[in-house]
């Protein structure tokens, strides 16, 4: 700058001390959302469906895969923000059985209201939550082991109490106790939009996303929960209560367990002991393909959807496409890791231009 | 630079006013004393400098002011009172902020989040009252560039920076909060030349400002740039406690190298 100053004092322009400051483009700051790489996945899978397979451009099959993604993405905004905080959940799959068998057969062992039963099992999921949360922060024990330990207690006891209360390996009917026809028009009733039905569970997912997203970008909380999964020790430092907020959480993805049990206890009004297994994984991986980083600190609610989203239009697109069915895990493994990967890409290439 | 800094330091701090005393500060972790012994004094418009090899104790020192772990033998006495914190809030909310070498900032986080991090300023104060985020752009940007740090976007992770941006955003930061002792664990070790020349000089600006400074490090030339008081550690327990016009660089760095003991070996190595 100076030096151009001696040689041509006229023609140089006037310059202030404050370097000028480019704000980034459009483009580059779209680039840079955790969400970008999961959004374009899901739009090559779409049309991939859409171009394959005749009925999944219906009406009826779209609400056939919304649901399917509803049903992943309600639990995987919950393990999505927990991700971001720096933890895993590997228990939050069986907790939704827990949930719904405990509403299940308190209510009808007790001839309650089924409302009571819903509360008490909130609470229960809250424990849940709230113990596998106190157990990380308290011992230092990697969540990984804390919540597989409760994945392996939950899943035994679902099963053992089962058996033990109905003699079965479900709970009982519960679709003639009172206030069953009011829980299930608030957990699992179907709305007519004239040109599609959509089950209420897609409109739930939608309001815990929008939820999800403005605490996390909008409040406080949310930048407690970037911070202490992004540098725990640096924001404990600058006086984030990094415990309370792992703890809440924990305890954040037990309360959506409890909502996806209450769906599926209301919509079928009995529930198999066994499901649930292998459901943590499959939270999991809606949440990394949707951006979350395993390693926390970085990701987004958003992201999360779209990433349940590909999950829900795999799984139904193989049907309406005609498929054998066997194929699917194979395929479904394929469509992750290509999501994953497109992922890493779109995120390598915004970090370069800053 | 300074002037900024002058705006924002407590107006109450009055020069030479001791603000942190620490008196025969010791903690044992189970049956290993990691600390002990150790007197310290931090004075307004200061810097002291605990200078110390590895695993001489300065950690476990910063980690008693900045309420990490708290001590278990002698007093520290805060503004004339005798404290004993309990975690980092605590010390904070008496005015003391530490700036850590490598954990200062959170990388992934914007830089206008890093710098209001744990002290958001909100739209109401109910429990999920929304972030003022427009406001606290505007600040964070503002004061950054007034204190000489100039960043491409404040919207841009803070990993993005170069270390001593870095660390020259945390340490604007806890003085921007008011900070009347500040301390900086070692914020120069990881820097190259120029990047600590600009870490200095803006901890010579904070001591101008009133403010008490404890700068932690190994580096015997950087602390007698901006030293007025130099203790060593060595093993837990404190070997030299001068003042500037006590001890020479030399001293210093001869102290830091070994002393003694350096004397003894090159006796021995003799060829």
């Amino acid at each position: 700058m100076s030096s151009s100053v001696v040689t041509e004092p006229s023609a140089a322009p006037p310059t202030s001390d404050v370097p000028v400051r480019e704000s980034r483009s459009f483009v580059s700051r779209l680039l840079a959302r955790p969400e970008i790489g999961a959004l374009a996945a899901a739009i090559v899978i779409f049309l991939f469906f859409y171009a394959v397979a005749p009925t999944f451009r219906t009406f009826a099959a779209a609400s056939t895969y919304l649901y399917a993604s509803a049903t992943i993405g309600i639990v995987a905004v919950g393990v999505a923000m927990l991700m971001i905080g720096g933890e895993f959940d590997l228990s939050a799959g069986v907790a939704v059985t827990t949930a719904a068998l405990c509403t299940g057969m308190i209510c009808y062992e007790l001839s309650l209201n089924v409302w009571v039963g819903v509360v008490i099992s909130l609470a229960l999921a809250l424990a849940i939550g709230f113990v596998n949360g106190f157990l990380v922060v308290r011992t230092g024990i990697p969540s990984f082991l804390v919540t597989l330990s409760t994945f392996f207690i939950l899943q035994g006891l679902n099963l053992g109490v089962t058996k033990l209360v109905t003699g079965a390996v479900a709970s009982p009917d519960i679709s003639q106790l009172d206030g069953f026809a009011s829980a299930k028009a608030v957990f699992a009733s179907n709305i007519n939009l004239g040109f599609m039905t959509l089950n209420i569970t897609v409109l739930w997912w939608i309001l815990f996303v929008a939820v999800a997203t403005w605490l996390l970008l909008r409040t406080r909380v949310g930048n407690w929960i970037f911070a202490s999964g992004g540098n725990e020790a640096s924001a404990r430092a600058v006086g984030v209560p990094v415990r309370k907020v792992k703890i809440g959480l924990f305890m954040g993805v037990g309360f959506l367990a409890w909502f996806l049990g209450m769906h599926l206890l209301f919509n079928f009004s009995t529930v198999q002991a066994g499901i649930g297994v292998g459901n943590e994984f499959i939270y999991i991986i809606a949440a990394v393909v949707g951006g979350a980083l395993l390693t926390g600190g970085y990701g987004s609610a958003v992201g999360s959807a779209l990433g349940a989203l590909i999950f829900g239009m795999t799984t139904q697109g193989i049907v309406f496409a005609g498929w054998d069915p066997n194929w699917f895990k194979t395929f479904l493994g394929v469509m992750l890791l290509g999501a994953v990967m497109v992922n890493l890409y779109i995120k390598n290439y915004a970090a370069q231009r800053k | 630079m300074t002037d900024t800094i002058m705006e924002h330091a407590a107006s109450d701090l009055h020069k030479g006013e001791a603000l942190v005393e620490m008196d025969g500060v010791g903690k044992s972790y189970g049956v290993i004393r990691a600390l002990e012994g150790v007197n310290l004094r931090v004075g307004a418009g200061e810097v002291t400098c605990v200078l110390g090899d590895n695993g001489a104790g300065k950690s476990t020192l910063i980690k008693i002011i900045s309420g990490l772990h708290p001590h278990t033998e002698g007093t520290l006495k805060v503004d004339g009172k005798e404290r004993h914190f309990g975690s980092p809030r605590e010390s904070l909310d008496a005015g003391i902020a530490t700036v850590y070498q490598d954990l200062a900032v959170v990388g992934l986080m914007e830089v206008w989040r890093n710098f209001f991090l744990g002290s958001e300023i909100r739209k109401g104060r109910y429990p999920m009252a929304p972030l003022d985020i427009k406001g606290m752009r505007e600040i964070a940007d503002r004061e950054l560039q007034k204190m000489g740090i100039f960043v491409k976007d404040i919207n841009q992770p803070i990993g993005t920076l170069s270390g001593g941006q870095r660390q020259c955003v945390a340490i604007a930061r806890a003085v921007y909060f008011g900070a009347r002792v500040l301390i900086l664990d070692e914020p120069t070790a990881a820097l190259g030349v120029k990047q600590s020349g600009v870490v200095l000089k803006y901890t010579a600006a904070a001591r101008d400002a009133g403010l008490g400074v404890v700068f932690i490090t190994h580096n015997p030339h950087h602390a007698y740039l901006v030293g007025d008081h130099f203790i060593i550690l060595k093993l837990g327990r404190r070997v030299l406690d001068k003042k500037r016009s006590e001890v020479s660089l030399e001293q210093l760095t001869t102290e830091m190298a070994g002393g003694q003991e350096l004397a003894e070996l090159s006796h021995e190595l003799k060829r």
